[in-house]
């Protein structure tokens, strides 16, 4: 039978989140199907049609998927559902939003943040902060997932996929979105980043939250992170922290600065492939994990490293 | 309004859990239990909305071992009027929990159930969700305000790449994040008034929920450990070695 994906975007674009949730529909043996449900959504469709692997792309254009609320796509997907053996999303808030509707809907479970495929109805997925990792086997008729995008591959270009357009499901008429802030920022997304700068308390106040990290971020082309703590002080939006309860990133250099290195902190960039550490505590636990760990006062340390790098 | 708080019980999350060397799982023997973070979150803003004369009343409901009848006591010296404990000794998996919070709110009809946006120790993050499609509510998930009025709830809630807005229809589903609220701490009178609280006592049978687990365990291992790294002396040796051994930048 084959796998439906569904796909993540704003209606104008794709979000890459969509390739990897593809990557590991790949892994499943079948063929590969992605839904896009939004409103004016056309071009996404186009976008999804060029994916390597995917065989069908399914539009369902119509108002009401507008803003994509969880109630009517988890209706629309559960209309759907009858053909596929998995249904799989990306890890992200609208995933994990909208993926446990759909499972329940269809008194099944949802197996949640996929790191590794076993086997078509064995996974693998982390617990406890990621201190342990599950091996679950599913017994229902239809597995519905969730990926944790940094565990897969990103599918790559090249697809020539057919769209075939499906009809809406009803509005149900729920749920009405008044108003979205987005943060608009000019780096990489933190999920997609090679390079995260990431700051905790230590940075002591906003200002020298942005104006410490900012230009080494610049230098080094890298999306700005963070810790809980860094958050709740108001250093940064939301969407900055890291962890856990928060995004989990896997980039080619981590930079931790003034970050403790609580458990929850490391469940959401323990798989960077490099980490630095700056803290003046030579206890810090995040020196456990760092390759690299510089003790001194980062406000002496982070701009003598944003001079350095060339 | 009547206002369902489920709450769990679950490590607490300053324990850094082992896995069992059998691979069975993780030992939990003799570690200190808390009610899960995020459920603490729920309790205080239902709390806050019967302190504003929002609610009428605020019933905590968990599900497991007998033992979670001290997260209920928790959840009343927090504040909630009375607990409801789903006792079994069955593995819950979080679409049995849905199915039994679904029950209970057939029974209870609340307007509104907050839940904790994720169980810090299964980390599944689907039990709320799951419970407002068995009800047929809208959901309303990782809230960070929360506001009730004209029978619909305001609820501002967390995003990829910032916040929205969202008005639901009553009676819904809200799932907390952590910046809803900070949880008061419950006083010595307040854990000592609980204690006289009703606390009603259930299983899964009399809801007639069948709460067999889909989902079977393998096995649970240990994630692979970092190596050790090293300590540079000055950013001079970081710079270099970033460059030169690493090649990252
Ligand atoms: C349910 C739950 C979920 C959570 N989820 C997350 C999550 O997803 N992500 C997350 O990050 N946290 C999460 N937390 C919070 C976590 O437990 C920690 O509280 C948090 O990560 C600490 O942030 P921090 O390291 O910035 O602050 P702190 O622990 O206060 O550390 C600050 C560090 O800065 C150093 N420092 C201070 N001044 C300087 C200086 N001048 N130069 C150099 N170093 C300096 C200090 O030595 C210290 O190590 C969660 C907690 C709970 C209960
Ligand atoms: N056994 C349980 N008893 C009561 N509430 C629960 C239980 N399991 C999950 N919940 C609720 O559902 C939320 C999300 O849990 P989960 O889906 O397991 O991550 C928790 O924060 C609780 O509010």
């Amino acid at each position: 039978m084959a796998i439906l994906v569904i796909a993540e975007h704003d209606n104008q674009s794709l979000k890459a989140a969509t390739l990897n949730t593809v990557g590991a529909a790949a892994q499943l043996g079948g063929e590969v199907h992605v839904l896009v449900a939004g409103a004016g959504c056309g071009a996404v469709g186009e976008a999804a049609t060029k994916i390597a692997g995917v065989a069908k792309v399914l539009v369902c254009d119509a108002p009401h998927y507008e803003a994509q609320g969880a109630e009517n796509v988890a209706e629309l997907v559960k209309g759907l559902a009858g053909g596929y053996s998995h249904i799989l999303a990306a890890a992200t808030p609208a995933g994990k939003n909208m993926a446990p509707r759909v499972a329940a809907l269809l008194d099944v479970a949802q197996i949640s943040e996929i790191v590794a495929v076993e086997a078509p109805d064995t996974f693998v997925r982390p617990i406890y902060a990621g201190n342990a990792l599950a091996t679950v086997k599913s017994a229902d008729a239809v597995k519905v997932i969730t990926v944790r995008t940094t565990a897969f591959e990103a599918a790559g270009e090249g697809g020539a996929a057919a769209v075939e357009s499906v009809p809406a499901a009803a509005d149900l008429g729920l749920s009405a979105l008044v108003s979205r802030e987005l943060v608009k920022s000019e780096r990489p997304e933190l999920g997609a980043a090679k390079v995260i700068v990431a700051g905790g308390r230590g940075l002591g106040s906003a200002e020298n939250f942005h104006g410490l990290l900012e230009p080494l971020a610049d230098k080094l082309g890298a999306a700005i992170g963070a810790s809980r703590a860094a958050v709740d002080a108001g250093y940064c939006p939301n969407d900055y922290q890291v962890g856990q309860t928060g995004k989990v990133v896997a980039p080619q250099l981590y930079i931790a600065v003034g970050v403790s290195g609580a458990i929850q902190h490391l469940a959401g960039m323990k798989d960077s492939k490099v980490i630095v550490a700056i803290n003046k505590d030579p206890d810090a636990p995040i020196f456990q994990v760092a390759d690299y760990g510089l003790v001194g006062d980062l406000f002496q340390v982070v701009p003598e490293l944003t001079a350095a790098i060339g | 309004m009547k206002i369902l708080v489920p709450v769990k019980r679950v490590v607490d999350y300053n324990v850094k859990v082992r896995v069992k060397a059998d691979g069975s799982g993780v030992d939990i023997a003799n570690v200190k239990m808390s009610m899960n973070p995020f459920d603490e979150i729920g309790v205080e803003e239902a709390v806050r909305l019967k302190e504003a004369g929002v609610a009428t009343e605020v019933v905590a409901v968990s599900c497991g071992l007998a033992a979670s009848q001290e997260t209920l006591r928790a959840a009343m010296a927090m504040g909630a009027d009375r607990g409801i404990l789903v006792e079994t000794d069955a593995e819950l998996q979080p679409l049995a929990v849905a199915k039994l919070l679904k029950a209970v709110c057939d029974k209870e009809q609340p307007q509104l159930v907050i839940c904790g946006k994720q169980a810090i120790d299964d980390d599944a993050n689907q039990t709320g969700q799951m419970l407002a499609a068995l009800a047929g509510w809208p959901q309303a998930t990782f809230a960070s305000k929360v506001s009730i009025a004209d029978g619909k709830a305001s609820v501002m809630r967390e995003i990829d790449g910032g916040v929205e807005t969202l008005s639901v229809t009553l009676p819904a589903v809200v799932t907390t994040d952590l910046r809803l609220n900070e949880p008061r701490y419950a006083t010595l009178p307040n854990i000592m008034k609980a204690k006289k609280k009703p606390l009603e006592t259930v299983k899964p049978a009399d809801l007639g929920v069948d709460v067999a687990p889909r989902l079977a365990t393998l096995k649970v291992s240990e994630p692979a450990q970092r190596k050790a790294g090293e300590m540079v002396a000055d950013v001079a040796q970081l710079v270099d070695k970033l460059k030169n051994v690493a090649k990252v930048i």
